[in-house]
Protein backbone atom coordinates (compact mmCIF):
# COMPACT_ATOMS: atom_id res chain seq x y z
CA UNK A 1 0.00 0.00 0.00
CA UNK A 2 1.28 3.31 -0.65
CA UNK A 3 2.64 5.48 2.14
CA UNK A 4 -0.36 8.09 1.94
CA UNK A 5 -3.01 5.41 1.61
CA UNK A 6 -1.80 4.82 5.04
CA UNK A 7 -1.85 8.34 6.15
CA UNK A 8 -5.14 8.63 4.90
CA UNK A 9 -6.32 5.27 6.90
CA UNK A 10 -4.84 6.82 10.00
CA UNK A 11 -6.77 10.16 9.56
CA UNK A 12 -10.02 8.43 8.99
CA UNK A 13 -9.64 5.73 11.79
CA UNK A 14 -8.14 8.81 14.39
CA UNK A 15 -11.77 10.76 13.35
CA UNK A 16 -13.76 7.61 13.51
CA UNK A 17 -12.77 7.11 17.14
CA UNK A 18 -13.41 10.55 17.84
CA UNK A 19 -17.15 9.91 16.37
CA UNK A 20 -17.32 6.69 18.27
CA UNK A 21 -15.93 7.97 21.59
CA UNK A 22 -18.23 11.06 21.91
CA UNK A 23 -21.07 8.90 21.03
CA UNK A 24 -20.84 5.57 22.07
CA UNK A 25 -18.28 5.98 25.44
CA UNK A 26 -19.06 7.25 28.89
CA UNK A 27 -21.05 10.57 29.02
CA UNK A 28 -23.48 12.68 31.21
CA UNK A 29 -25.73 13.32 28.72
CA UNK A 30 -27.30 10.05 27.40
CA UNK A 31 -26.17 8.24 24.00
CA UNK A 32 -29.53 9.17 22.63
CA UNK A 33 -29.62 12.77 23.73
CA UNK A 34 -25.09 12.96 22.32
CA UNK A 35 -26.75 10.86 18.85
CA UNK A 36 -29.25 13.57 18.17
CA UNK A 37 -27.23 16.66 18.76
CA UNK A 38 -24.53 14.96 16.42
CA UNK A 39 -27.17 14.55 13.71
CA UNK A 40 -28.74 17.67 14.15
CA UNK A 41 -32.00 16.05 14.42
CA UNK A 42 -34.70 14.69 16.62
CA UNK A 43 -33.84 17.63 19.24
CA UNK A 44 -36.22 19.72 20.81
CA UNK A 45 -36.28 23.78 22.44
CA UNK A 46 -34.41 24.92 24.28
CA UNK A 47 -31.74 21.99 23.73
CA UNK A 48 -32.47 22.60 19.81
CA UNK A 49 -32.36 26.29 19.99
CA UNK A 50 -28.99 26.09 21.34
CA UNK A 51 -27.24 23.42 19.44
CA UNK A 52 -28.80 25.05 16.07
CA UNK A 53 -26.46 27.90 16.66
CA UNK A 54 -23.23 25.39 16.77
CA UNK A 55 -24.00 24.89 12.63
CA UNK A 56 -24.23 28.44 11.74
CA UNK A 57 -21.66 30.64 11.23
CA UNK A 58 -20.43 32.77 12.70
CA UNK A 59 -21.40 30.56 16.03
CA UNK A 60 -23.28 33.10 18.36
CA UNK A 61 -23.90 31.93 22.22
CA UNK A 62 -25.12 34.01 25.17
CA UNK A 63 -25.06 33.31 28.68
CA UNK A 64 -28.73 32.77 28.20
CA UNK A 65 -28.33 29.88 26.12
CA UNK A 66 -26.26 28.06 27.90
CA UNK A 67 -28.71 28.20 31.10
CA UNK A 68 -30.48 25.53 29.19
CA UNK A 69 -33.38 24.21 31.56
CA UNK A 70 -32.88 20.59 32.52
CA UNK A 71 -28.71 20.38 31.79
CA UNK A 72 -25.89 20.51 33.73
CA UNK A 73 -23.11 22.12 32.23
CA UNK A 74 -21.33 18.69 31.45
CA UNK A 75 -24.37 17.67 29.43
CA UNK A 76 -24.12 20.89 27.62
CA UNK A 77 -20.07 20.49 26.91
CA UNK A 78 -20.93 17.05 25.49
CA UNK A 79 -24.07 18.04 23.57
CA UNK A 80 -22.18 21.18 22.40
CA UNK A 81 -18.95 18.97 20.88
CA UNK A 82 -21.55 16.64 19.22
CA UNK A 83 -23.14 19.27 17.85
CA UNK A 84 -19.77 20.77 16.37
CA UNK A 85 -18.36 17.18 15.22
CA UNK A 86 -21.24 15.69 14.00
CA UNK A 87 -21.76 19.37 11.41
CA UNK A 88 -17.89 18.70 10.26
CA UNK A 89 -18.34 14.95 10.27
CA UNK A 90 -21.12 15.73 7.22
CA UNK A 91 -19.35 17.90 5.40
CA UNK A 92 -15.99 15.16 5.59
CA UNK A 93 -18.10 12.79 4.43
CA UNK A 94 -19.51 14.61 1.64
CA UNK A 95 -16.41 15.59 0.60
CA UNK A 96 -15.45 12.02 0.05
CA UNK A 97 -18.41 11.09 -1.44
CA UNK A 98 -18.14 13.45 -4.45
CA UNK A 99 -14.52 12.70 -4.63
CA UNK A 100 -15.06 8.65 -4.92
CA UNK A 101 -17.75 9.69 -7.29
CA UNK A 102 -15.26 11.76 -9.04
CA UNK A 103 -12.76 9.37 -9.60
CA UNK A 104 -14.71 6.50 -10.56
CA UNK A 105 -16.02 8.50 -13.18
CA UNK A 106 -12.58 9.11 -14.59
CA UNK A 107 -12.23 5.50 -14.33
CA UNK A 108 -14.19 4.03 -16.46
CA UNK A 109 -12.56 0.65 -16.40
CA UNK A 110 -13.35 0.44 -12.82
CA UNK A 111 -16.47 -1.13 -10.73
CA UNK A 112 -18.58 1.26 -9.62
CA UNK B 1 -19.95 32.33 26.61
CA UNK B 2 -18.30 29.36 28.66
CA UNK B 3 -19.69 26.44 30.80
CA UNK B 4 -17.75 27.85 34.02
CA UNK B 5 -16.74 24.08 33.89
CA UNK B 6 -14.55 25.34 31.35
CA UNK B 7 -13.09 28.20 33.75
CA UNK B 8 -12.89 26.00 37.00
CA UNK B 9 -13.57 22.47 36.22
CA UNK B 10 -10.23 21.19 36.20
CA UNK B 11 -8.11 18.76 38.43
CA UNK B 12 -5.82 20.35 41.07
CA UNK B 13 -2.55 18.91 38.69
CA UNK B 14 -4.20 20.23 35.91
CA UNK B 15 -4.79 24.03 37.51
CA UNK B 16 -0.91 23.70 38.71
CA UNK B 17 0.26 23.13 35.51
CA UNK B 18 -1.65 25.80 33.98
CA UNK B 19 0.11 27.95 36.25
CA UNK B 20 2.99 26.68 36.01
CA UNK B 21 3.15 27.10 31.51
CA UNK B 22 1.99 30.86 32.28
CA UNK B 23 5.09 31.14 34.62
CA UNK B 24 7.73 29.74 32.45
CA UNK B 25 6.07 31.08 29.37
CA UNK B 26 4.60 34.23 30.19
CA UNK B 27 1.64 33.83 28.29
CA UNK B 28 -1.32 32.05 29.61
CA UNK B 29 -2.53 28.42 28.29
CA UNK B 30 -4.81 29.44 25.42
CA UNK B 31 -8.62 28.27 25.87
CA UNK B 32 -7.95 25.71 22.58
CA UNK B 33 -5.10 23.59 24.33
CA UNK B 34 -7.13 23.80 28.21
CA UNK B 35 -10.63 22.75 26.03
CA UNK B 36 -8.59 19.35 25.39
CA UNK B 37 -7.51 18.95 29.28
CA UNK B 38 -11.49 19.05 30.82
CA UNK B 39 -12.63 15.66 30.86
CA UNK B 40 -9.46 15.16 27.72
CA UNK B 41 -11.21 11.02 27.53
CA UNK B 42 -14.26 12.23 26.22
CA UNK B 43 -13.21 15.01 23.62
CA UNK B 44 -9.60 16.06 24.40
CA UNK B 45 -7.51 13.15 23.65
CA UNK B 46 -9.63 11.16 20.40
CA UNK B 47 -9.51 15.04 18.84
CA UNK B 48 -5.99 15.69 19.83
CA UNK B 49 -5.35 12.35 17.90
CA UNK B 50 -7.31 13.68 14.80
CA UNK B 51 -6.19 17.17 14.46
CA UNK B 52 -2.54 15.71 14.87
CA UNK B 53 -3.06 13.69 11.96
CA UNK B 54 -4.51 15.64 9.88
CA UNK B 55 -2.23 18.63 10.38
CA UNK B 56 0.79 16.72 11.43
CA UNK B 57 0.51 13.09 9.56
CA UNK B 58 2.22 12.23 6.32
CA UNK B 59 0.64 14.76 3.15
CA UNK B 60 1.85 15.51 -0.11
CA UNK B 61 0.69 19.52 1.04
CA UNK B 62 3.75 21.11 3.26
CA UNK B 63 2.69 21.79 7.19
CA UNK B 64 2.38 25.48 6.39
CA UNK B 65 -0.29 24.43 3.45
CA UNK B 66 -2.33 22.58 5.97
CA UNK B 67 -2.33 25.45 8.63
CA UNK B 68 -3.22 27.70 5.87
CA UNK B 69 -5.95 25.57 5.14
CA UNK B 70 -6.97 25.66 9.04
CA UNK B 71 -6.92 29.40 8.97
CA UNK B 72 -8.93 29.60 5.73
CA UNK B 73 -11.59 27.17 7.26
CA UNK B 74 -11.79 29.56 10.61
CA UNK B 75 -12.08 32.75 8.11
CA UNK B 76 -15.01 30.96 6.62
CA UNK B 77 -16.30 30.93 9.93
CA UNK B 78 -15.76 34.14 11.41
CA UNK B 79 -13.96 32.55 13.96
CA UNK B 80 -11.55 34.98 15.40
CA UNK B 81 -9.78 32.55 17.63
CA UNK B 82 -8.68 30.61 15.22
CA UNK B 83 -8.06 33.00 12.51
CA UNK B 84 -5.55 34.40 14.85
CA UNK B 85 -3.53 31.48 15.70
CA UNK B 86 -3.63 29.97 12.41
CA UNK B 87 -2.38 32.63 10.66
CA UNK B 88 0.33 32.89 13.00
CA UNK B 89 1.00 29.52 12.49
CA UNK B 90 0.92 29.29 8.72
CA UNK B 91 3.04 32.56 8.36
CA UNK B 92 5.77 31.23 10.67
CA UNK B 93 5.71 27.67 8.89
CA UNK B 94 6.08 29.89 5.11
CA UNK B 95 7.96 32.68 6.91
CA UNK B 96 6.42 35.40 5.00
CA UNK B 97 2.88 36.59 6.90
CA UNK B 98 2.34 38.72 4.13
CA UNK B 99 1.50 36.11 1.83
CA UNK B 100 -0.70 34.68 4.27
CA UNK B 101 -2.77 37.51 5.20
CA UNK B 102 -3.23 38.32 1.28
CA UNK B 103 -4.70 34.84 0.49
CA UNK B 104 -6.78 34.63 3.23
CA UNK B 105 -8.12 37.59 2.06
CA UNK B 106 -8.96 36.92 -1.58
CA UNK B 107 -6.93 33.38 -2.90
CA UNK B 108 -8.65 34.16 -6.19
CA UNK B 109 -6.15 37.43 -6.88
CA UNK B 110 -3.44 36.11 -3.92
CA UNK B 111 0.28 35.24 -5.64
CA UNK B 112 -0.72 31.20 -4.66
CA UNK B 113 0.04 27.78 -6.36
CA UNK B 114 -3.40 26.82 -8.48
CA UNK B 115 -3.48 23.33 -6.71
CA UNK B 116 -3.64 25.04 -3.22
CA UNK B 117 -6.01 27.85 -4.71
CA UNK B 118 -8.75 25.00 -6.69
CA UNK B 119 -8.46 22.92 -2.99
CA UNK B 120 -9.43 26.65 -0.72
CA UNK B 121 -12.00 27.47 -3.43
CA UNK B 122 -13.09 23.91 -2.99
CA UNK B 123 -13.59 24.10 0.93
CA UNK B 124 -15.22 27.28 0.86
CA UNK B 125 -18.07 25.80 -1.56
CA UNK B 126 -18.26 22.87 1.23
CA UNK B 127 -18.26 25.23 4.51
CA UNK B 128 -20.44 27.73 2.82
CA UNK B 129 -22.41 25.21 0.90
CA UNK B 130 -22.73 22.30 2.94
CA UNK B 131 -21.94 19.99 -0.14
CA UNK B 132 -19.78 19.61 -3.31
CA UNK B 133 -20.70 17.41 -5.65
CA UNK B 134 -18.44 15.39 -8.61
CA UNK B 135 -17.88 18.14 -10.92
CA UNK B 136 -16.14 20.53 -7.66
CA UNK B 137 -13.54 17.38 -7.39
CA UNK B 138 -13.26 17.25 -10.87
CA UNK B 139 -12.34 21.26 -11.25
CA UNK B 140 -9.22 20.54 -8.16
CA UNK B 141 -8.21 17.56 -9.51
CA UNK B 142 -7.78 19.49 -12.97
CA UNK B 143 -5.62 21.74 -11.31
CA UNK B 144 -3.30 19.30 -10.19
CA UNK B 145 -4.52 18.47 -7.02
CA UNK B 146 -4.13 14.49 -6.20
CA UNK B 147 -7.32 12.53 -4.51
CA UNK B 148 -5.06 11.63 -1.20
CA UNK B 149 -4.42 15.63 -1.25
CA UNK B 150 -8.23 16.44 -1.58
CA UNK B 151 -8.48 13.13 1.20
CA UNK B 152 -6.07 15.31 2.89
CA UNK B 153 -7.31 18.62 2.41
CA UNK B 154 -10.80 17.44 3.75
CA UNK B 155 -9.56 16.25 7.30
CA UNK B 156 -8.09 19.44 7.95
CA UNK B 157 -11.17 20.96 7.26
CA UNK B 158 -13.05 18.52 9.15
CA UNK B 159 -10.65 19.48 11.87
CA UNK B 160 -10.86 23.08 12.05
CA UNK B 161 -14.63 23.27 11.24
CA UNK B 162 -15.10 21.48 14.44
CA UNK B 163 -12.16 23.39 16.71
CA UNK B 164 -13.65 26.96 15.06
CA UNK B 165 -17.28 26.62 16.16
CA UNK B 166 -16.12 25.26 19.40
CA UNK B 167 -14.08 28.56 19.65
CA UNK B 168 -16.84 30.63 19.05
CA UNK B 169 -19.20 28.32 21.29
CA UNK B 170 -17.37 28.37 24.22
CA UNK B 171 -15.80 32.03 24.20
CA UNK B 172 -12.11 31.03 23.56
CA UNK B 173 -10.03 34.47 24.70
CA UNK B 174 -8.39 36.10 22.46
CA UNK B 175 -4.76 36.25 22.32
CA UNK B 176 -2.25 39.01 22.23
CA UNK B 177 0.02 38.85 19.03
CA UNK B 178 3.19 37.62 21.30
CA UNK B 179 0.50 35.10 22.58
CA UNK B 180 -0.51 34.02 19.07
CA UNK B 181 3.31 33.82 18.20
CA UNK B 182 4.39 31.51 20.98
CA UNK B 183 1.46 29.52 20.18
CA UNK B 184 2.85 28.88 16.42
CA UNK B 185 5.89 28.18 17.67
CA UNK B 186 4.59 25.38 19.99
CA UNK B 187 2.26 23.71 17.53
CA UNK B 188 5.47 23.69 14.64
CA UNK B 189 7.84 22.83 16.99
CA UNK B 190 5.61 20.09 18.66
CA UNK B 191 2.08 19.45 17.11
CA UNK B 192 -1.21 19.35 18.31
CA UNK B 193 -0.48 15.83 20.41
Amino acid sequence: MPENDTADDAKRAAHRALVERILTGDGRASAEQRKRAFDDEGLVPPVSTLLGRITRTPVRIDEADLAVAGCSEDEVFELVICAAVGHSTRLYEAGLAALAEAITEEAPGHAS
Amino acid sequence: MRPDILNHGYRPGTKLMFAMIRLFSGQPLPDAAKLTFYRSDFYGNPAKEFTHEALRGPSDWSVGDRELMAAYVAKLNQSAFCIGAHTATASLAYQDGPRVTAILDDPESASIDEPLRATLRLLAKLIRDGRVDADDVREVLAAGVSPQQVKDALAVCAAFNTTSRLADAFGFELLSPKGYEAGAKYLLKRGYR
